[in-house]
């Protein structure tokens, strides 16, 4: 994987380079659909990048299979028959074009070779830095297009990465390449979440030597304090609709939830316990807040509606269940629970059944993540004593690896579509 | 007056932790008038006779004071005071109930295992229970501050027993007041 530097923070000097995600791909998925994209015709050195791009995210998904395309020349038309032979399901063919005002002009197209059907296409205008960008869209068109799902290859993924005595906030795109510094701090950095509209993170940084709630835009780099009540204010979480976020604060005695409006105004009580009510996550219908309690003597999921009302027990096996997150379709439930033997490990419950299943086999596993189609989920997971990030498909199958050179990678929040 | 702010500015360097104790200044009241290099540091910040009240101002500076013990330790899970720190808390609590205008930071600290906001969540429990004992002994609510760092400041960074039960601390910072 090419290593790209990118000084996107005035704060950012020495120590940027490192920072780098590299990912390495264990498992697939079942049922892969077999697809050849060919090299795209036109200017070869930026279609062939393109190309290759456009591969790499199909491939890494697990939802596909690549068939080989040694010696396939650009056609005038599909030749399905040669498509066929080669174990093609689909192919994807383009080209590239220096437009007049010495942007490039990308076309491609999909093609069902199985139904003989052209699948359709579209075309972009780019420069060179927007190559990667518009091989994520088109892998995104070709993915919508075979699965009847929306494609995750645009999107970007913020986490915090901790070197000596530094702590960087960093943004990348989703295949963990264009990293960038978000902010970066002597202390601690915990528990970004995007916000729905994708345009800012809600953070708590320990810059104040205490907990605070901040909202950071990331276009313009400012940010606003969102909570620093007197204690510890904490795990913030944005209502689907950006308007509220959901807080623990301990203002008026230990760890409890409140809503706040996302400039900072306006905090009302969601919920009391004489005990810890902390991580509270909005389903997705934005009516009821999931948030791990200790109320039953041990650290558990319950849900409680938005306006207050009774906390409903969710997860009843085991002694610790923490972090809850909801699939974007509400249907299962995504935490962290600890087994007999002490192992943390990501699980997913389906809220119709109750029914568990661990997607895991490792034993340090934290803030897990979903992606904004529900089919990963990205977390936070220790190998060799190092902290890296790790991704899995909702049916445990496929799993990424995502880590930093001599550094610890921690607190993974992915991002929402891309419009 | 102004020795109150030189101490203040001293125990907030000391209450940085990583950083090396800020140099001693001469009791208050005492004349120094040799000049400060740093080979005659040591004469100037010789330890004053056993005269000052162990609740006072300068005993918290005091290495030898109980002040100086600043950390409270917990079992796993747990945010319980335990019995062999109740003479701590108590020499915290009549030096906060002599010096009514200064106040203290109480942060609560877990090991790394498990999440980090409910191990946040857990750090604030250990340093309300800190305020708590301390306001029991007659501290006032309001010379108090408990906030959490979770697993963020560990004190020790091995993934041990030995090292978690050092992480599951409640660490009493004493700052001044300000006139408000």
């Amino acid at each position: 994987m090419k290593i790209r530097h990118l000084l996107a923070c005035a704060f950012v000097s020495a120590g940027a380079a490192h920072a780098q995600l590299a990912i390495e791909i264990t498992g697939a998925g079942a049922n892969r659909i077999p697809v050849a994209v060919t090299d795209f015709g036109g200017e070869r050195i930026v279609s062939q990048a393109l190309a290759s791009v456009v591969r790499s995210d199909l491939e890494r998904s697990g939802a596909f299979q690549l068939v080989d395309t040694t010696g396939a020349v650009p056609e005038g038309s599909v030749d399905y028959g040669n498509w066929k032979s080669r174990g093609a399901d689909a192919l994807v063919t383009g080209s590239t074009a220096t437009g007049a005002d010495g942007r490039y002009e990308t076309r491609f197209r999909l093609f069902d070779v199985v139904k003989q059907a052209d699948l359709g296409g579209s075309g972009y205008l780019h420069n060179t830095d927007q190559l990667r960008t518009t091989a994520h869209r088109i892998a995104d068109f070709v993915y919508e297009k075979l699965t009847g799902e929306r494609g995750i290859f645009s999107t970007r993924i913020a986490y915090v990465v901790k070197s000596t005595g530094r702590y960087d906030l960093r943004i990348a795109d989703v295949d963990g390449q264009n990293s960038q510094a978000a902010l970066t701090s002597r202390e601690p950095i915990i528990s970004p979440t995007w916000s729905p509209d994708g345009t800012k993170l809600a953070y708590v940084s320990f810059e104040a030597k205490k907990p605070v709630v901040y909202v950071h835009d990331l276009a313009s780099s400012r940010r606003h304090v969102a909570a620093n009540f007197k204690g510890s204010n904490s795990a913030p979480a944005w209502s689907p609709d950006g308007k509220k976020l959901a807080v623990v604060l301990t203002k008026d005695g230990s760890s409890q939830l409140y809503l706040v409006n996302a400039d900072g105004s306006g905090v009302t009580r969601v919920a009391s316990s004489p005990g810890i009510d902390t991580e509270p996550q909005f389903a997705p219908d934005g009516q009821a807040i999931y948030f791990t309690s200790d109320r039953g003597g041990s650290p558990q999921i319950y849900r409680i509606p938005v306006g207050g009302g009774d906390a409903q027990r969710i997860t009843f096996e085991g002694s610790y269940n923490v972090t809850p997150r909801p699939a974007p379709d509400g249907r299962s439930l995504a935490y962290v629970a600890r087994s007999g033997s002490g192992r943390f490990q990501l699980t997913l419950m389906d809220l119709a059944t109750h029914q568990t299943q661990i997607l895991t086999d490792s034993a340090k596993d934290e803030s897990p993540s979903f992606a904004p189609n529900g089919r990963m989920i990205i977390y936070a997971t220790e190998v060799g004593g190092r902290g890296v990030l790790a991704a899995v498909s909702s049916d445990g199958r496929i799993k990424h690896k995502l880590s930093v050179q001599a550094a610890d990678v921690r607190e993974p929040s992915w991002g929402p579509f891309v419009k | 007056m102004r020795n109150a702010a030189v101490i203040v500015a001293a125990l907030l360097l000391a209450a940085c932790g990583s950083q090396p104790p800020a140099p001693e200044q001469s009791p208050a009241g005492v004349e120094d008038r040799t000049p400060r290099t740093p080979a005659d540091t040591k004469a100037v910040t010789a330890p004053p006779p056993e005269s000052f009240d162990p609740a006072s101002v300068a005993a918290l500076k005091d290495p030898r004071s109980i002040l100086s013990k600043r950390a409270i330790y917990f079992d796993y899970d747990s945010y319980v005071v335990k019995d062999d720190f109740k003479p701590q808390i108590e020499a915290h609590a009549r030096f906060l109930v002599n010096n009514p205008k200064f106040k203290v930071l109480v942060q609560g600290n877990a090991d790394e295992r498990g999440s980090r906001e409910y191990n946040l969540a857990l750090g604030q429990k250990r340093a309300d229970a800190v305020k708590k004992a301390l306001q029991l002994l007659g501290a006032r609510e309001d010379q108090i501050e408990s906030v959490s760092l979770g697993e963020e400041k560990p004190a020790c960074g091995e993934a041990t027993e030995e090292c978690w039960a050092k992480n599951r601390r409640g660490d009493i910072l004493h700052s001044a007041a300000r006139e408000f």
